[in-house]
């Protein structure tokens, strides 16, 4: 049992009744001769790191090593809970708990790379919502991470995750459409609703570029989390309302990684472009590295 | 087209902010105090291309310090390294470099023993926090950690590689890959076997004993999950 692409993925899922956790989590025992339950547990592991790096923003003000961050998981979980708000309670906690994992991260503190350092909070911050929506067992959410994996392999073997080689539509793009897609399979939709939802969102931030402000995983980083928390949930609510993506994931997959191709290396984080050149971000760069 | 385990795209864990300025840092450092031991009291770290440039925001000096005090990327007393190292009275130096380099995280990390002798290792952090080592004291060597290593040191003799694979053969170990590699004819040469199975202190007592081996070393894991 193996997948290249999301059409072959979902050809074995239909072939045998599959969920596509179920799918992942046989390939994995495959490659690495360990049990379902080896792999079960350590995912565990990985989950638990999730929600450690998910709540501590929330609880006290994360500063992180490049000073250009912090304190903002905090600042929205606080107005969260003063009541009205815009988007609603849990769109508004989701952000917090992206910006939790964005601050860890520039804290220096534990996380997961889900699928990288720069984009950790996505994933968390919107499944553990969702799952406390649809008020899921860690042993669903463990699912829904095998799923978000079993997505972001496939970007992976067709295109790139990284930042440097494709942008933060790569990065950022990749872990809202490996969440949406996790999220999908946690409410019940079939496998052929989560590719909808991951291609919908790399759609909606293709072409993104990657300008860290002095070179950082700092800014527009945190914020970016949060968007992409964003992107992941509405994408899966759109699917799961009965909307399906116009261009097949496949073929988004492909047109990504060609525009990440396209994009010039000053603004793959190399912090020669975007926001990084701008006046501000040449002299928040100035204060950290020439002291 | 590689294939990936699900804790390759969710993972590694580890402490923040940067897979390839950070963790890739802190198993360079790890992979330098394998190959170099651990009584040593002096370390510099050249750094080149993107490592000189964003270290500090990023932790690279932090990550490299953890590294070579034998801490894994996902500790997060890794933060604190700089200060521990001092406690432990080891000096760490860094020094930005602008020479061209192959890759854009590079770092030559020098490890002085308190006997005096000194071990060079150039290594790099390619992404993801995936790292190989390019270069031990001057012989161009492939190593990527991924697989339990054995680093063997010797004179270039006839001989020497049947001699080492019959200890290996001996006590069930598969070899998987294996570079041979030497800076001048008949002088002294380098191997570098990776294997399928753990490297047991018995197996490199044995290559240890064999003659004209100056040295063998093992490196198990870059790092063990926490």
């Amino acid at each position: 049992m193996m997948f290249n692409t999301g059409e072959e993925l979902l050809k074995i899922t239909e072939e045998n009744g599959l969920k596509i956790s179920e799918v992942v989590l046989a390939c994995e025992c495959e490659y690495t001769g360990l049990t379902h339950e080896d792999i079960r547990n350590k995912m565990n592991e990985t989950l638990e790191i999730m929600k450690k790096s998910a709540q501590a923003g929330l609880e006290k003000e994360i500063k992180s090593v490049g000073g250009i961050i912090g304190g903002d998981a905090k600042k929205v979980f606080d107005y969260t809970n003063k009541g009205k708000t815009l988007c609603g309670q849990n769109i508004n906690k989701a952000i917090a708990r992206a910006y939790s994992c964005a601050e860890v991260n520039a804290g220096m503190g534990q996380i997961c790379a889900a699928p990288t350092a720069g984009s950790c909070g996505i994933i968390p911050a919107s499944v553990l919502t969702a799952a406390e929506i649809y008020k899921s067992s860690d042993n669903d959410i463990i699912d829904a991470l095998l799923t978000a994996s079993g997505i972001g392999m496939i970007i992976s073997k067709n295109a790139t995750v990284s930042g440097a080689e494709g942008g933060c539509q790569a990065e950022c793009g990749s872990a809202a459409a490996m969440a949406s897609a996790a999220i999908v399979e946690l409410a019940g939709g079939t496998p052929e609703m989560s590719l909808h939802a991951a291609a919908i969102a790399i759609k909606n931030i293709m072409g993104l570029i990657c300008d860290p402000v002095a070179g950082l995983v700092e800014a527009p980083c945190a914020k970016r989390n949060a968007s992409g928390t964003v992107n992941a949930l509405i994408c899966a609510d759109m699917v799961l309302a009965g909307v399906r993506s116009i261009i097949p994931f496949d073929e988004v997959i492909d047109a990504m990684y060609r525009v990440g191709r396209m994009l010039p290396f000053e603004l793959k984080e190399t912090a020669l472009g975007g926001v990084a050149a701008t006046p501000t971000g040449i002299e928040i760069s100035n204060r950290i590295f020439n002291k | 087209m590689n294939d990936y385990s699900v804790f390759d795209i969710l993972g590694p864990i580890m402490v923040g902010p940067s897979s390839s300025h950070t963790a890739g840092a802190a198993r360079l450092g790890m992979a330098a105090r394998c190959i170099a031991g651990d009584d040593f009291d002096n370390v510099d770290f050249y750094l080149y291309g993107s490592f000189a440039k964003t270290y500090k925001g990023h932790g690279t000096d932090k990550a490299l310090t953890a590294g070579i005090l034998g801490m894994n990327p996902s500790d997060t007393d890794l933060r604190n390294s700089l200060a521990i190292a001092k406690k432990k009275g080891i000096r760490v130096y860094f020094i930005k470099k602008d020479d061209e380099v192959s890759h854009p995280n590079t770092v030559k990390i020098v490890v002085r023993k308190k006997n005096g002798t000194t071990t060079e290792i150039v290594g790099a952090s390619i992404g993801g926090g995936n790292i190989y080592i390019k270069n031990i004291d001057g012989y161009d060597v492939e190593l990527t950690g991924k697989l339990p290593t054995i680093i063997i040191r010797h004179m270039d003799k006839k001989g020497m590689i049947s001699k080492v694979s019959t200890v290996l053969a001996g006590s069930g170990l598969n070899i998987a890959t294996m570079k041979v590699s030497r800076i001048k004819k008949g002088n002294q040469a380098s191997m570098i076997i990776e294997v399928d199975e753990k490297i047991t202190k018995k197996i490199i007592q044995d290559l240890n004993n064999i003659d004209d081996i100056i040295v063998a070393r093992a490196i198990n894991s870059l790092e063990e999950r926490s």
